[in-house]
């Protein structure tokens, strides 16, 4: 009976994993909900970090991680077309569908060091810009894979269709089988965001980060993230509130857009 | 017309992360050389960072601190994480009633989705005073890095080790059942053989996403230059150095950042490509 035995040990040792993994889930989020609305006031949202707000850093959170998008999904979504739809499987799409994809695991922190290098260096310090651009790079290769994955699923008698209506091949793609794919895409781009909105290490020397209210992404912009990281160091207990309220704030949004995306992918499988 | 122009633009952006891949390679080289011409290989192995007090220029700077301690809360993490990681994916695929399947994978998806910095301020203020009541320690340091970097693997490994169990095709496994076996000797002796390349090709990967992992391991390594005498010493990791440290450096100190930064830069690509084309494979055909 020593193998019954051992196969019931086995499962309960599975069940348990599960079990731990999910208890740190809501570990996380009982922490954060009880301390963040705790410290949450209505001056959180009304101040910038400057009167002990977040106002200007949700904006610039915002801002910086929307522009990203802007660039990082129509560059991504035609990178994903040229390679489902045009490469006819070549080498180099081999190649360019692998580096993409390596792109997609490369640490944050290197994606900062080298946007620092590139646009903080030559403009003589930290802008809104070079955060962009360090969050522009780290979601093109998601924006790639989805759209690749995405058109793959499509099926071919649906471009046959476009072909035989006399539709040339960008008007297939744009009409027809982006169309097709659409909700997938949608889905990748709001994964995507949840996760470049909530990033940190990209920014700490490209965008920084800004006491004050701003738009001018020539300067040092105002960014939640890093604040988090600065506050929670500081040793009055206000700062540590609002890291907190921040920290709930930002876990709220993120999972929110994550499930959101998750929702609208639900009713196609 | 449209459509030729159309295509181009399509092969440009394709062409785009080919060009992000070779930038980011030789902007770090270029930058590093200073400290490249300077310490050699001899960097990787030398102990002492320290600048020049006359000249913040220069000094003398060695790697060997944040490699060890990049390597050794790497280590914990995996310890702890990959067995964690298996088993969720088991209870997924094995032995979850189908009710339970969709929330729990929810539940481990959602913790994937939670930022690193939050992990960090959990691990904080929440679990390093914990680590510090059981085996003594100032609460920051090695264990508790490695432990809060081990819950945020889990649920990645889980995922993709999930996927490839999920593969194996429901008739191997009956007929196994059929010959009397168990479930774990199903588990043990069907799917994993089957999907042994995607289990460790999530392992690898999600190596390669624990080395890179900056601000949960920025707030509770203790970032501290030393080598670590015991498990729950502070110390100090690549992205951690890079993530205090490198807005303030100047000189050679600044080069040798970068230089570690090609470092952890070219140990990743090598291990993110050696799992997803030797195990996991191409999963787009």
């Amino acid at each position: 009976m020593n193998r019954l035995l051992l196969n019931k040990i086995i499962l309960m040792l599975s069940t348990l994993s599960a079990i731990i993994g999910i208890s740190f889930l809501f570990w996380i989020l009982a922490t954060l909900t009880y301390k963040g609305v705790s410290s949450i006031h209505l001056s959180t949202f009304s101040q910038d970090l400057v009167n002990g707000g977040i106002r200007n850093l949700l904006v610039g959170q915002f801002t910086m991680a929307i522009i990203a998008s802007l660039i990082a999904v129509p560059l991504g979504m035609f990178a994903g077309i040229w390679l489902r739809e045009y490469s006819n499987g070549s080498k180099l799409a081999s190649i360019i569908r692998n580096l993409s994809d390596v792109m997609m695991s490369a640490p944050s922190i290197v994606i900062g060091v080298f946007v620092y290098a590139l646009f903080v260096v030559p403009f003589g310090g930290y802008n809104g810009f070079a955060g962009i651009i360090a969050l522009a790079i780290m979601m093109i290769p998601i924006i790639i894979s989805t759209t690749d994955n995405m058109l793959a699923l499509v099926p071919k008698e649906l471009r046959e269709a476009g072909v035989a209506l006399g539709g040339s091949k960008h008007k297939i793609i744009l009409q027809i089988v982006i169309k097709a794919a659409k909700v997938g895409i949608t889905t990748g781009v709001l994964l995507s965001f949840a996760r470049i909105i909530g990033e940190t290490a990209p920014l700490l020397f490209t965008s920084a980060n800004s006491q004050f209210f701003t738009m001018d992404l020539t300067e040092q912009f105002p960014s939640l993230t890093v604040s988090i990281y600065n506050l929670a160091t500081y040793p009055d207990e206000a700062s540590r509130e609002l890291a907190w309220s921040a920290s709930f704030i930002l876990t709220a949004i993120v999972l929110i857009i994550n499930l959101t995306g998750r929702y609208m992918t639900r009713n196609k499988k | 017309m449209g459509g030729r122009l159309f295509k181009n633009f399509s092969f440009f952006s394709a062409t785009l992360s080919f060009f992000i891949l070779i930038g980011i390679f030789s902007i770090l080289f270029t930058y590093a050389q200073d400290s490249i011409h300077q310490f050699g290989f001899d960097f990787l192995s030398s102990e002492i960072w320290e600048a020049d007090e006359d000249d913040e220029d220069i000094g003398i700077f060695g790697g060997f601190i944040p490699i060890v301690g990049t390597m050794l809360s790497t280590t914990i993490a995996m310890i702890i994480a990959t067995p964690l990681a298996m088993g969720i994916a088991i209870f997924l695929t094995e032995i979850a009633h189908k009710t339970l399947i969709k929330p729990v994978s929810i539940a481990i998806e959602l913790l994937a989705a939670i930022p690193s910095i939050i992990y960090g301020m959990w691990g904080l203020f929440y679990f390093a005073p914990i680590i510090q009541s059981t085996f003594g320690g100032q609460g920051v340091g090695l264990l508790t890095a490695g432990i809060v970097l081990a819950i945020m693997i889990i649920p990645f490994m889980a995922a993709i080790t999930r996927d490839s169990m999920n593969t194996v095709p429901d008739v191997l496994k009956e007929s196994a059942y059929a010959m009397g076996a168990t479930k774990f000797e199903v588990i043990k002796d069907v799917v994993m053989p089957y999907s042994k390349g995607g289990i460790i090709g999530s392992i690898i990967l999600a190596l390669g996403r624990a080395l890179g992992e900056t601000m949960a391991v920025a707030f509770l390594i203790g970032s501290v230059m030393q080598i670590p005498s015991k498990i729950t010493d502070p110390t100090t990791s690549i992205p951690v150095l890079l993530a205090n440290n490198f807005s303030e450096a100047q000189g050679l100190e600044m080069s040798s950042m970068y230089y570690l930064a090609l470092i952890l830069f070219i140990v990743s690509f090598i291990i993110i490509s050696v799992a997803k084309f030797y195990f996991l494979g191409k999963k787009v055909k």
